[in-house]
C-alpha cells in the first residue's frame, strides 16, 4: 500500500525533517499543530495544518483522541509520531489500529515490550543479551538485599521512566531508604506508575547505541552511535560510528542489538541502547527506543540512507530492500544539539524571540532546524532549536568541519548552547574521543563561565 | 518544493567561482540570503508561505487572524494564551501596591499555584511567608522552576491565574512585607 497522505503529530525540527522526506516521496503532509505552533516554520512548509488543541502539550501533542480525530478529519492514511510526545505510546498505536490508520512505528505488542523497562530486561535476557546487574525493588527490604548483592553505588530507575526522570544515584546503604521513597514519588508523579528498579552504577561507562531496522521478519543494523556526552541524562553531542571501539567489541554490540530486535520480530526503526563498562571491558543492554531518534542524522551521514523513508517503506508493508551486506559505512559524523538554554546559568531555559539565525553552509555540513529570524521559541516545549551535523572521511576531518560550522553559525535573541559546543570541541579530551558519560559534568565544573551579573535579566544574550 | 541543503550547496558552487559576496533570492515561498565573510559562507532563510489550515478541526481556528501572516508583515507572536485565561501583565507600581513587594516569574512559562493537580496551593492570600518560602512553580520547557517569596511577610494578592501562561517578568503575587 502506497501512502498518499500522512498526519505528522509532532513539532519543531523533526516535523520539518519528516515533511522533507514526504515531499520527496510525493506524500501529502498534514501537520497537527497546537495553537502555539499555527504559524511555525513546519506549519508553513506542510501541505496543510490541523489544530489539535491549546499550547500545553497535555492538551494537544499528548492528546491521543485529538490526534486520532484530526487524522480522521483530514483523511490521513497514516500517522508519523516523530520522537517524544506520543511516539512510543501504545494507546495511540492501538487507536490507530482501531481506526484503520497506519501507525508509522512498531506494533502495539512491541511498544509494550520495550516501554516497560522490566519487561524489556526480561526480553533481553531471553535474547541472550548481557544485563546490568540489578532488578525490581518492590519494597525497601528487597532494595536493600539487592543493593548489597550488586554493591554500591547503585542507580534507582523508574520502570515506566525515560529521559532521566525518576533516576537517582545512591552512594550508600544509609541513603537508600529516602532515595527509594523519593524515586517512587517522582515516578508516580511523572509517569503515573511508582514501580522502580535498581541497577549497578557503572562509574566509567560509555553510552553506545545501535540503529536497527526491521520489517517484521528480517532485522539489520545501521551501525553504532556514541552518545556519552550527556547532561542530566540528556544527550548533547552524538557521533557515528562510536569511536575507539575494538572491532570485536563493536561486532558483539551490533550482533546483540540485532538479536534483541529479531527476538521481538521488530518492525520499523529502533535503537538498542547499550552501556559500555570501560573498567570491566564489557557491555550491558540498557533499553530500546522504538522510534526515530533525535540523533538519527549521524547514522544517515555514515550509511547514506534516509531513515524516515525507511520507516515509511516498512509502514507501507514493504520488505527491507537492503541486506546487511548492502550497508556500507563511510567516514565519521558528529551532531551538536543547539538548545535554547543558558549553560552559564545551569542550563536555564531561554524561551523568546530569535532575532538572528544564520548557519554555516558547505561540504559535509547539514543543519536540521525549524528556527529562522523572527521565530518565537515557546516556553511550552523542549528547548531544541537546531542540530548541526557534520560528516568527514575521518573523525578528525569531521571535527574540523564542526569547528567551522559552529564558528560561523549565529543565533541571537535567546541564550543557546552554541558557545558551550564551541568550548567542548576545543577540549583535547573531546578531540581524543571515547569520553565517558561523566565527561560533561567534569568539563562544566572546570569551564562554566562565572555569571557576569546576578541580575534577573532573563538570561538573554 | 522547498530548498534543501543540497540545493544550497549547488548554488554555493556557482557562487564560489564568482566574485560575489552576497546572494539574496526571494520568491513567494522563501527568502534566502547567502553571505561570504572571512572565507566562509553562511545562510539565513525565511519561510514566507502562509499556513493552510483545515477547517472543522478538533480545535477551531480561534485566535488565528487571517492576513496577519502575509509576507513582509510583522509576524504575530505564536504564543497564544487560551482566550479564557488572560496573560498576566507586568505590573507597574500602583498607589496601593507601592508598599507591597512584587513576586515576579523568573522565566516565562506556565504558572502553577500547587505542587501537583488537586493538591493544596503553596500559599493563599494571608499566608505568612519567609524569604525562601516556595510560593509557586513556573514550568518552562519541561522544567519546573520554584518561585520564592523573596521577602518575609504575608501574601496580599495573587495576580496570575493558575495553569496559565505568564510572560517574562510578570507579577505573580504581591507580598505585604514585614516591618523589621
Amino acid at each position: 500500500m502506497k501512502l498518499r497522505r500522512v498526519l505528522i503529530a509532532n513539532r519543531g525540527e523533526i516535523a520539518l525533517r519528516i515533511i522533507r522526506t514526504c515531499e520527496r516521496l510525493g506524500i501529502e503532509t498534514v501537520l497537527a499543530v497546537s495553537a502555539a505552533d499555527r504559524d511555525s516554520v513546519p506549519a508553513r512548509r506542510a501541505d496543510r495544518i490541523v489544530c489539535i488543541g491549546p499550547a500545553p502539550s497535555h492538551a494537544s501533542y499528548l492528546n491521543v483522541t485529538a490526534v486520532i480525530d484530526a487524522a480522521r478529519q483530514v483523511g490521513a492514511e497514516a500517522i508519523h509520531p516523530g520522537y517524544g510526545f506520543l511516539s512510543e505510546n501504545a494507546a495511540l498505536a492501538s487507536a490507530c489500529a482501531a481506526s484503520g490508520i497506519v501507525f508509522i512505528g512498531p506494533t502495539v505488542a512491541q511498544l509494550a515490550a520495550v516501554g516497560d523497562k522490566l519487561t524489556a530486561r526480561r526480553h533481553a535476557l531471553d535474547a541472550g543479551l548481557p544485563l546490568v546487574p540489578g532488578g525490581a525493588a518492590a519494597s525497601l527490604e528487597e532494595a536493600r538485599t539487592l543493593a548489597e548483592s550488586i554493591g554500591f553505588p547503585v542507580l534507582i530507575k523508574a520502570v515506566a521512566g525515560g529521559g532521566g526522570r525518576g533516576m537517582q544515584r545512591v552512594e550508600s546503604r544509609a541513603e537508600l531508604e529516602s532515595a527509594i521513597d523519593r524515586s517512587i514519588a517522582e515516578a508516580r508523579a511523572a509517569f503515573g506508575d511508582g514501580r522502580v528498579y535498581l541497577e549497578r552504577y557503572v562509574a566509567a561507562g560509555r553510552h553506545v547505541e545501535v540503529q536497527v531496522l526491521g520489517d517484521g521478519e528480517r532485522v539489520i543494523h545501521l551501525g553504532t552511535r556514541d552518545c556519552s556526552i550527556q547532561r542530566r541524562y540528556q544527550k548533547l553531542i552524538e557521533e557515528a560510528p562510536a569511536p575507539l571501539l575494538a572491532a570485536a567489541m563493536r561486532e558483539a554490540i551490533e550482533s546483540a542489538a540485532v538479536a534483541f530486535a529479531a527476538h521481538l520480530a521488530y518492525r520499523g526503526l529502533g535503537t538498542v541502547e547499550m552501556l559500555l563498562d570501560c573498567e570491566r571491558d564489557c557491555f550491558y543492554f540498557l533499553e530500546m527506543n522504538a522510534r526515530i531518534q533525535v540523533e538519527h542524522p549521524v547514522t544517515e551521514a555514515i550509511c547514506g540512507l534516509d531513515l524516515v523513508a525507511e520507516q515509511i517503506a516498512v509502514a507501507e508493508g514493504r520488505r527491507l530492500n537492503i541486506t546487511q551486506d548492502d550497508v556500507r559505512f563511510d567516514g565519521h559524523a558528529i551532531e551538536c544539539r543547539i538548545n535554547a538554554e543558558d549553560w552559564s546559568r545551569d542550563f536555564q531555559p531561554s524561551p523568546g524571540r530569535v532575532d538572528v539565525a544564520a548557519f554555516a553552509v558547505g561540504a559535509g555540513i547539514r543543519v536540521d532546524t525549524h528556527v529562522e529570524a523572527g521565530v518565537e521559541i515557546p516556553p511550552f516545549y523542549d528547548s531544541l532549536m537546531a542540530k548541526i551535523i557534520v560528516h568527514g572521511a575521518t573523525r578528525a576531518a569531521a571535527l574540523g568541519r564542526l569547528k567551522h560550522a559552529l564558528r560561523y553559525s549565529t543565533l541571537h535573541g535567546v541564550a543557546t548552547t552554541l558557545p558551550l559546543h564551541r568550548a567542548i570541541i576545543d577540549d583535547p579530551t573531546f578531540a581524543a574521543g571515547g569520553m565517558h558519560t561523566g565527561y560533561l559534568e567534569k568539563f562544566l565544573a572546570a569551564h562554566v563561565p562565572r555569571p557576569a551579573s546576578a541580575a534577573a535579566s532573563g538570561g538573554r544574550s | 518544493m522547498q530548498l534543501d541543503d543540497e540545493d544550497v550547496r549547488a548554488i554555493l558552487q556557482l557562487l564560489d567561482a564568482s566574485t560575489f559576496d552576497e546572494l539574496q533570492i526571494e520568491t513567494d515561498r522563501f527568502n534566502l540570503i547567502l553571505r561570504r565573510g572571512d572565507g566562509a559562507w553562511t545562510r539565513e532563510s525565511r519561510t514566507l508561505e502562509t499556513p493552510r489550515e483545515s477547517s472543522g478541526a478538533a480545535y477551531g481556528p480561534g485566535a488565528h487572524a487571517p492576513g496577519a501572516h502575509a509576507p513582509g508583515a510583522e509576524r504575530a507572536a505564536p504564543i497564544a494564551a487560551p482566550a479564557a485565561a488572560p496573560v498576566a501583565a507586568p505590573g507597574g507600581p500602583g498607589a496601593e501596591s507601592a508598599r507591597l513587594e512584587a513576586v515576579r516569574t523568573p522565566l516565562p512559562g506556565t504558572f502553577y499555584r500547587s505542587p501537583k493537580p488537586g493538591a493544596a496551593p503553596f500559599v493563599d492570600v494571608g499566608t505568612r511567608v519567609e524569604r525562601d518560602t516556595v510560593v509557586a512553580i513556573v514550568e518552562t520547557m519541561k522544567l519546573m522552576n520554584a518561585v520564592y517569596a523573596g521577602c518575609a511577610g504575608r501574601v496580599a494578592e495573587i495576580c496570575a491565574t493558575d495553569a496559565t501562561l505568564v510572560e517574562q517578568q510578570a507579577v505573580l503575587m504581591r507580598i505585604d512585607p514585614e516591618v523589621p
